[in-house]
């Protein structure tokens, strides 16, 4: 059966719930060949022969750490040679893209980023792609060399396929370009022990009406109640109220949970397209006219330091 | 010697407009007014900025591949201060992918001369953020991408990347092609002057020709990749919408445990 390659996000070896989504899409293409590098690699195993990698390749060396992207691609390249896929599956974060885009040109293949869906199709796998801050679904395919396409977070649900997951060691010679650029520091992002923005069921997001950092304590427990990650906009992150790494939106994080709740957002366009494709929006803003209103399902004319507060009780009791 | 900065800037439909696609399913371009990619502003920011750094001892083109009226996206970052420009432009060049526009970048940064090259993190249409770093491999040089802070002294770029789960710091020799994000610092704007003075600027326009590019290279003929369809997303049904009069929150709390999210 034809092979598809999958290239593994994980942190010291636990994989990131976007892998896994991965393999789901993969299947359908064919049998999903894992390609897990860095620190930990082959602790990624276990997990992905449980969802469904047929086989594991794996390798380590002090330049995937050392210098930025390039050792991966050089990494991602010698799989690619070593299984001839029929195409390449990416996470769609910032660094997966760029692994994934400068292999497609190694190559010679197109690509397609941010897929948010995946199916085969009689000229190859058709992708379906959000585009225009999500007010257009796009499906398009690739027209020449082996299909490289990047999938956005949460586009397919996590399913348990158990395969073999054999690992095997890939070697890597790396290119004169590998060693081009180097990482010189590294500052862990320290964890909140929240869930993942881009991975969380239920995100919880306060803007400028938040009005102050020590308010987002109110956004915080409401996310805290529901299990949520909480997001910002870009004007309370440019306040300073909130960690960049929060944002939602165009220039930060895009989401896409089971539930979306905006407390002071007023739904800019480059808001809305890092969350309208959320499945069901709520709003909290005591203006009526606020363009947040036109995407919500359920929303509130109102105060938010009344109706949070007020939520985030109610939550509680109600979950005893 | 003098630093050579390119700066790759986009001509993109207004994010605010009403935005769609035209019968042969590219961006339909007619409708919609186009303006400087406001995320290439950032680009240009940091170009002047390294500029200053330097104490001048720079040059600043700025380069687009688009059509007629992506001069205006040139113009503007002219008034910003850019020095020059390079307009690439080409009937054939309608419906390009990705893989054609850098090969068209990057054949143009090359003829233009360079040490540096500054883009945008992502362009606000197309969106891929990819465009910098297949740049760096077609040039072979390194990337030195999606920095939210950038240095250049002594034939070294220095930058920080923010990344999802930690933040670098990075160091390249030039050349060298580098992409900042929208936290590396506001734009400025335009001065009158700076209006005034970027009507008399040198603005070259290249076509395929000049760039040893075969129209089959490029163009919706020659992309790597097609659109099949294009459809506007259905409106969402319209919801409920309740004006908080002291049980807002219990009435939020009610319609979300009736969609069991508690
Ligand atoms: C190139 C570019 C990229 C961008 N990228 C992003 C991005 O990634 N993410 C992003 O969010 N923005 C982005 N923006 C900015 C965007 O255009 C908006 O400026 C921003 O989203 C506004 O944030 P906001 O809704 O919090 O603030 P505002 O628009 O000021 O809205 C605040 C809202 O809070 C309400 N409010 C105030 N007080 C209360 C209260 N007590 N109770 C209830 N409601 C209250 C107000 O009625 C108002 O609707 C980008 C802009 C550009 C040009
Ligand atoms: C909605 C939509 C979806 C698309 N999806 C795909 C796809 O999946 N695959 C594909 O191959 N093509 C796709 N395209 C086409 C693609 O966007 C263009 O070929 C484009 O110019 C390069 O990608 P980008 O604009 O997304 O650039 P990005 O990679 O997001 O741009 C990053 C930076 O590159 C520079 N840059 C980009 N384009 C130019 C230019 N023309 N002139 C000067 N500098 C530039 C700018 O500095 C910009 O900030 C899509 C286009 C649209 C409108």
């Amino acid at each position: 059966m034809a092979e598809v390659l999958v290239y593994v996000d994980h942190v010291d070896g636990a994989v990131r719930k976007p892998t896994l989504e991965l393999l789901t899409l993969a299947r359908r293409l064919g049998e999903p060949v894992a390609v897990a590098l860095g620190a930990g690699a082959e602790a990624t195993a276990a997990t992905l022969a449980e969802h469904g990698a047929v086989k594991v390749l794996t390798a380590d060396a002090p330049e995937f750490a050392d210098y930025l992207v390039v050792p991966k691609v050089d990494a991602l390249q010698a799989a690619y040679d070593a299984v001839s896929p029929v195409a390449v599956l990416v996470p769609s974060s910032a660094e997966g893209k760029e692994i994934a885009a400068r292999l497609a040109v190694r190559v010679e293949s197109g690509i397609i980023t941010d897929a948010i869906d995946l199916e085969a199709g009689d000229e190859g796998p058709v992708a379906t792609q959000s585009v225009f801050a999500a007010a257009f679904t796009t499906k398009s395919r690739i027209s020449k060399g082996t299909p490289v396409i990047t999938v956005k977070p949460n586009s397919a649900p996590v399913e348990a396929a158990p395969a073999a997951g054999a690992v095997e060691a890939l070697a890597v010679s790396f290119s004169a370009q590998a060693t081009g650029t180097k990482v010189t520091a590294r500052t862990p992002r320290e964890s909140t022990g929240r869930p993942e923005l881009t991975e969380a069921a239920i995100v919880v997001s306060g803007g400028r009406g938040v009005n102050g950092a020590e308010n987002f304590a109110i956004i915080e427990a409401l996310a805290d109640s529901l299990g949520a990650a909480v997001g910002a906009s870009r004007a309370a992150v440019d306040a300073g109220w909130y960690p960049h790494s929060n944002q939602v939106g165009q220039t930060g994080k895009s989401v896409s949970p089971q539930l979306y709740i905006a407390s002071g957002i007023s739904g800019a366009i480059q808001h809305r397209a890092g969350m309208q494709t959320s499945k069901t929006i709520v709003a909290v803003n005591k203006d009526a006219e606020a363009p947040i209103f036109d995407l919500v399902d359920y929303g509130v004319v109102g105060d938010l330091f009344e109706v949070v507060p007020q939520l985030t009780e109610e939550v509680k009791a109600r979950k005893g | 010697m003098s630093l050579r900065i390119v700066v790759c800037v986009k001509y993109v439909p207004d994010a605010t407009g009403d935005r769609h696609f035209a019968e042969d399913l590219t961006v339909d371009r007619d409708d919609v007014d186009g303006l400087l990619s406001e995320l290439d502003e950032y680009a240009v920011e940091q170009a002047l900025q390294i500029k200053e750094a330097a104490d001048g001892e720079a040059e600043i083109t700025v380069l687009t591949v688009g059509p007629e009226d992506a001069k205006d996206a040139l113009r503007k970052a002219l008034s910003m201060g850019a020095d020059k420009a390079v307009h690439v432009e080409d009937d054939d060049l309608h419906g390009t992918d990705v893989m054609g526009t850098s090969l068209v970048l990057a054949k143009a940064v090359e003829k233009t001369g360079y040490d540096l090259v500054i883009a945008g993190m992502a362009s606000t249409d197309g969106t891929m953020g990819v465009l910098p770093a297949i740049l760096a491999e077609r040039l072979g040089v390194p990337q030195v991408t999606l920095l939210s802070e950038v240095s250049v002294a002594d034939g070294v770029v220095k930058g920080r990347r923010d990344g999802d789960t930690a933040s670098e710091q990075l160091e390249a020799s030039l050349p060298a092609v580098v992409s900042v994000t929208d936290q590396s610092g506001e734009a400025r704007y335009p001065s009158f002057k700076g209006i005034m003075a970027a009507k008399k600027k040198p603005v070259e326009s290249l076509d395929l020709d000049d760039l040893d590019i075969d129209a089959e290279e490029v163009g919706l003929e020659g992309a790597w990749t097609k659109v099949d369809s294009a459809a506007e997303r259905p409106a969402r049904t319209a919801g409920t919408i309740v004006k908080d009069e002291g049980e807002g929150g219990k009435q939020l709390a009610e319609f979300l445990a009736g969609q069991k999210f508690i």
